[in-house]
């Protein structure tokens, strides 16, 4: 069964942090087509959690088109969050972030500098309206 | 928006006192309501109003369709109430708390009740008094979930609780919110807390009451939406409020240079120089909570808008 956990200090909503974990878990092959996800009730009970913020998570996977309901069986994956982006494209990209990774901590960046890099940068960029 | 809760200038007076004043809010059905405020602030006075416990001095609530008063059957059967310290008979065993409950309550649901002292390992034969306190607010919860009420009133459940038995008590709660009830009824929670941290993941509707008023309510999704932390230089007048951009400042801290603005309904625009930061829970309860202190800050009483419908 697949187990979800909670950060409350992440400043990530609580519904938003199950839905990407369930992404990051398609991302790296620990969920495929056809698996089950848990139960909302068993979510509920294994985290203490509003059952609503748990439906919530599970309506948004199913917009994305990565899980699907089956009344009164319950939730399923389907398809993959890789789907727009080929294996080739993923790895090329992956390959350059190593790159600069390194190239990163060669200059002597510790990991929370690089962390803060990597946000202040996102944010200019969403802010230009790219991502 | 079916409602569960509505309180229409209600407001309660003890001697020259008022403990709640000119309370106008709507509570919406199935959700997890969390009402924060600091001690004294009207939170116990607001959830007896509710349960009928007390009798307003002015204007009314209405749960689930009829005026909560003492004497009001219909309205009590319908709603389960777990008072500070969640407290028991001490001398009763668990199994004579259980029968109590079954005599005095119209609805009752026996077997869950005796299924869900079982799943905690708590033996219907000790006496309450003798329960660990963990075990004593668990049992409190089943007492109050068993009659199978619409609305559950929890008045600090978790404050006298260790972080085990404050996670368990939620894991409880929570499973019976998901619990589907007969028809399409569904349990509404109301909880009162001044530990924001514990509400986070448990809560999605937000009442803000200090100084016996209500500050806030909403839906905390939209409540996180509508508020932004302004963050810019410390010029000395400020306020980022009295700009163009027609923000309305709830609460601004300020270092020697810098100041942090919290502002509601403001735009992703913002004066060059500062920067705009989403808001997180914790932040938006304190923003409020500080800015009802006699301080630096002007005291700002809500509008009317403020108080949602």
């Amino acid at each position: 069964m697949f187990a979800f956990r909670l950060d409350t200090a992440a400043g990530v909503p609580p519904y938003l942090q199950l839905v990407q974990q369930v992404r990051q878990a398609v991302l790296l092959g620990y969920l495929g087509e056809g698996d089950q996800l848990p139960l909302i009730r068993e979510v509920v009970e294994q985290l203490a959690i509003n059952p609503n913020t748990v439906s919530k998570a599970y309506r948004q996977l199913e917009q994305e088109g990565l899980a699907t309901p089956r009344p009164g069986v319950g939730t399923f994956v389907t398809g993959s969050t890789g789907a727009t982006v080929s294996p080739a494209t993923y790895s090329a990209l992956r390959k350059r972030l190593d790159r600069w990774l390194r190239d990163a901590h060669a200059a002597g960046l510790a990991d929370e500098e690089v962390s803060a890099l990597v946000s202040v940068a996102r944010r200019e960029l969403a802010q230009e309206g790219v991502a | 928006m079916s409602v569960v809760l509505e309180a229409r200038g209600l407001g309660k007076r003890y001697r020259s006192n008022w403990a709640l004043r000119d309370c106008d809010i709507e509570l919406p059905s199935g959700r997890v309501i969390a009402l924060v405020g600091p001690n004294g602030a009207g939170k116990t006075t607001f959830l007896r109003l509710a349960t009928g416990l007390l009798r307003p001095t002015t204007g009314t609530v209405t749960v689930l369709g009829a005026e909560a008063t003492a004497d009001s059957a219909e309205a009590h059967a319908q709603v389960g109430f777990v008072a500070q310290d969640h407290p028991l008979y001490k001398r009763f065993s668990v199994a004579d708390l259980l029968r109590m409950g079954r005599e005095l309550n119209r609805t009752w649901d026996q077997d869950w009740a005796v299924r869900r002292i079982t799943a905690l390992d708590i033996p219907l034969t000790r006496r309450a008094g003798e329960l660990s306190g963990g075990q004593q607010s668990q049992v409190a919860l089943a007492l109050a979930l068993a009659k199978r009420p619409r609305l559950l009133v929890l008045d600090e459940p978790l404050a006298s609780l260790d972080p085990l038995a404050r996670r368990e008590f939620m894991q409880t709660l929570m499973s019976a919110v998901a619990e589907p009830m007969s028809g399409d009824e569904e349990l509404t929670v109301l909880l009162s807390s001044h530990n924001v941290a514990d509400l986070e993941r448990v809560c999605d509707h937000l009442v803000i009451i200090t100084d016996g008023r209500v500050q806030l309510a909403g839906d905390i999704e939209d409540l996180l939406a509508e508020h932004r932390v302004l963050s810019g230089p410390n010029t000395g007048v400020l306020d980022h409020a009295d700009s163009a951009h027609g923000d309305s400042t709830i609460h601004a801290t300020r270092g020697d240079r810098q100041v942090h603005v919290v502002v509601r309904n403001g735009g992703t625009q913002v004066m060059p120089g500062w920067e705009s930061h989403p808001i997180g829970l914790e932040e938006l309860v304190l923003a409020y909570l500080s800015r009802s202190k006699v301080g630096d800050e002007p005291v700002r009483r809500p509008e009317v808008e403020e108080v949602r419908s």
